[in-house]
């Protein structure tokens, strides 16, 4: 029997550590001349996660499908600066410490609502506390 | 464990940021040092920064920062003529070294501040994972 109790949450977790990697790259190379700050985007990831809504555009019923998966639906996007810099790194440290904390917190948000997926389990499994 | 790279990350820029301390901490203390010969004269040192993944394929976005190198600045050497000092050359001029303080100490102040970023980041991360360990407790 398969479980689905976890949902999307697991998903969720999944790629809120992936972009707490992301932007952490991004704070470390904050003096680092010529680097582009990068970050993914969670709706894309979402819609990949739900099912095959980023497919390939077939212009004849020969292709063959090509799906696309959460993993590559939750890709790389290069950040666009609100300013220039001389050396041309992109990182903009307060919008990535920002961007940190938004996720950190969002990361903790979806380790809430697994922890009462487990607690209710558990409490459905020994039918009492 | 994914989060376990980040650790590596914000390490690898702490290290970086701590030889920048170090190369300014050199160079303030270098600052106005002078010599008869312009070959022998401190001159102020800066690290070349890089961003490096591990694999050239990696398609993560995950790069952490490793020092390539260190140059020294080729910016002029004051040119102060003082027959009375015993390093003084036969013209009577002494070089004094190219260190700009100013300069040194606003780079001091940045790399404490992305040092400090980076102890955060590390501390931030590994308060998921242990809550991410008593998941379900």
């Amino acid at each position: 029997m398969e479980i689905k109790a976890f949902e999307m949450h697991e998903q969720a977790l999944k790629f809120r550590a992936h972009r707490n990697e992301v932007l952490s790259s991004n704070i470390a190379n904050a003096d680092t001349p010529n680097y582009k700050a990068r970050d993914l985007d969670f709706a894309a990831a979402l819609k990949g996660a739900q099912g095959g809504t980023l497919s390939l555009k077939r212009t004849s019923e020969m292709h063959q499908q090509a799906w696309g998966t959460a993993r590559s639906a939750g890709r790389l996007m290069y950040r666009v600066p609100m300013q220039p810099t001389l050396d041309g790194n992109t990182v903009e440290a307060d919008v990535e410490q920002a961007a940190f904390a938004e996720n950190a917190l969002q990361y903790r948000a979806s380790l809430a609502f697994l922890d009462g997926k487990v607690r209710s389990l558990r409490f459905a499994i020994k039918g009492g506390d | 464990m994914s989060l376990f790279k980040v650790i590596d990350v914000a390490g690898s820029a702490m290290n970086a940021q701590s030889v920048r301390l170090n190369v300014t901490s050199s160079n303030l203390a270098n600052a106005g040092s002078v010599s008869g010969d312009p070959d022998k004269v401190y001159r102020a040192r800066q690290p070349i920064f890089e961003s490096f993944q591990h694999t050239l394929a990696d398609q993560s976005g995950i790069s952490g920062v490793r020092m390539t190198g260190v140059v020294e600045s080729a910016a002029p050497l004051e040119v102060r003529y003082q027959p009375e000092h015993p390093e003084a050359d036969e013209n009577g001029n002494v070089y004094v070294s190219n260190v700009n303080n100013v300069q040194e100490m606003v780079n001091m102040i940045s790399a404490s501040r992305s040092y400090k970023n980076n102890v955060e980041i590390i501390n931030t991360t590994k308060d998921l994972l242990m809550q991410t360990l008593s998941l379900g407790r």
